[in-house]
């Protein structure tokens, strides 16, 4: 079992808020899945600019900022526990290959021009207040408890998890047949960092993406290709998308408000949401994908 | 009685319920705020009405009896699940599984119910005035459905003796189910579950009734793909 929770704004009302209402999905749904929890919040900045989140873990930040200024000129660091939101206007292949060759420690959580990842071990309720998610404003956010059951309770096995530029997925529920798909992918050239199954389906959307197919496509290919119970929220720099399996034993509830549209696994973690009682709330149908702000 | 999930806690407030003096002539609860609790008055045993102000989680009303409930709002997985008697009222949507396994008393949702409604029911009615979604009414042992608007993929699948009535398709059918013919007592049945739910303008002749070919009852190598 975990939790999955996600909002797109549709107007500018909540953008301010955004952080604070998705912290609150999160701790209400603390119940589902309490041994990890992550986040992804989307906020568009300059069009030069990319934004790496990265886990430094128990690298000391100052050690860390010392050393990137030497790799890469123009660079601003923030440091929010133990992640850390590089910015800078060199390209993504680049700085990819100098923090994985120079900082072993580092890992990538993700990167895009608009994306901002943090996911950690801990009870959700702890890692949003680590993070000082309800102090974030931006478009759309998308967040994960977790309660594992197929791989160890690491940062590395929580969600969301992020593939490709400005991409995230999180997940409810298990893949069967994630590791040939893992093979299969490998084998186009993609890299995987762990022996999650949810990191698979994450490579599966971003390998599509790359081919140009639309995110709706990829879902719907995805039906046929990902075997196994899962309702999926995927985001992009531009929206999201929601996707249950056809058997659809992984609920997902969604509320349509003129400004926003929340997803979750569960009614309660939007509860607290505005004009959440005025909504239209409904059940995304299974087998069907859909999606906001494409 | 106003009761106020702001102010007290879920289990009290089922505890008030479950617990009732039977000799009390107050029998009338309004519960506010439920924020989508989960097994909010499940287990109730007494004759009673409660009114749900707001949308609930899973397995509302679970395994009641006598009891009305009515919820003014939306319900999650398993509402009714197991009741025995009673009345359970939904005026929103329900998740999946309404009615799963119950054996007796009526639910009605005025909205939707997701995929199997009605799993395993062993003697409740079912009334929905939307639409049902995939699997429902699988395994369906005993008891009504009855589904004013469409039935969603493998309907009453491995079914044994429910009947189900549809007014809209039915996008497919599951094992062992098939269209039957439409006999006056069936009607007046019909006929009967609408007065019960207040549902007015449908009438009983306009349902198509499905039910068990009784080909799954008893093993048989020629049915073994559909086991």
């Amino acid at each position: 079992m975990c939790g999955i929770v996600g909002i797109y704004l549709k107007t500018k009302k909540y953008q301010k808020s955004l952080g604070k209402m998705l912290s609150g999905m999160l701790d209400n749904m603390e119940s589902r899945g309490p041994d990890s929890a992550g986040f992804a919040i989307y906020k568009n900045e300059s069009k030069n600019i990319y934004k790496f989140s990265l886990c430094i873990n128990d690298l000391n930040f100052n050690t860390f900022k010392k050393e990137i200024a030497k790799k890469i000129k123009k660079s601003q660091l923030n440091q929010i526990s133990d992640h850390v939101i590089l910015k800078t206007n060199e390209k993504p292949k680049k700085v990819i290959k100098i923090i994985n060759t120079n900082f072993p420690k580092v890992s990538i959580v993700g990167y895009g021009r608009s994306i901002e990842i943090f996911k950690q071990v801990g009870n959700p309720k702890d890692v949003v207040k680590k993070f000082k998610l309800n102090n974030f404003s931006g478009t759309h956010g998308i967040g994960h408890t977790r309660m594992a059951t197929e791989s160890a309770i690491t940062t590395d096995g929580s969600h969301p998890y992020s593939t490709g530029e400005d991409e995230c997925l999180v997940h409810n529920g298990s893949l069967s047949n994630h590791n040939n798909l893992r093979r299969e992918l490998v084998k186009k050239g993609n890299t995987f960092n762990s022996e999650n199954d949810t990191e698979v389906a994450a490579g599966y959307v971003s390998d599509s993406l790359s081919n140009n197919k639309s995110l709706k496509d990829t879902l719907t290919s995805g039906l046929k290709d990902l075997d196994g119970f899962y309702t999926f929220i995927t985001g992009t720099r531009k929206g999201f998308a929601v996707v249950r399996d056809e058997i659809a034993c992984k609920p997902a509830v969604i509320a349509e408000t003129k400004n926003y549209v929340a997803i979750a696994s569960e009614f309660q973690a939007m509860a607290h949401l505005p004009d959440v009682n005025g909504a239209k709330i409904f059940e995304p149908e299974p087998g069907i994908v859909y999606s906001w702000g494409e | 009685m106003k009761l106020d999930l702001k102010k007290k806690k879920l289990r009290e407030i089922n505890t008030i319920l479950q617990n009732l003096d039977n000799k009390t002539n107050d029998r009338d609860f309004v519960i506010v705020n439920p924020e989508g609790s989960h097994a909010l008055c499940a287990g109730l045993n007494q004759e009673m009405k409660v009114l749900i102000k707001g949308h609930v989680g899973y397995y509302c009303a679970g395994m009641n009896q006598k009891a009305k409930v009515t919820i003014d709002g939306n319900v999650g997985t398993g509402v009714a699940e197991n009741m025995m008697s009673g009345t359970v009222h939904v005026k929103g949507n329900a998740s999946q599984s309404a009615g799963a396994t119950a054996h007796g008393g009526l639910l009605v949702i005025d909205g939707d119910a997701s995929s199997r409604c009605g799993i395993s029911m062993k003697g409740i009615d079912i009334v929905v005035k939307g639409s049902v979604g995939h699997m429902s009414a699988f395994m369906a042992q005993s008891g009504t459905m009855v589904v004013c608007g469409d039935a969603g993929e493998a309907l009453g699948d491995s079914l044994y003796e429910t009947d189900i009535f549809v007014k809209g398709s039915v996008k497919s059918l599951g094992a062992d189910c098939i269209e039957k013919k439409m006999e006056k007592k069936h009607l007046n049945k019909i006929s009967t579950l609408l007065k019960k739910s207040e549902i007015k303008n449908i009438k009983p002749d306009s349902f198509k009734r499905y039910g068990s070919a009784r080909k799954l009852y008893n093993f048989n190598i020629d049915n073994v793909s559909s086991y």
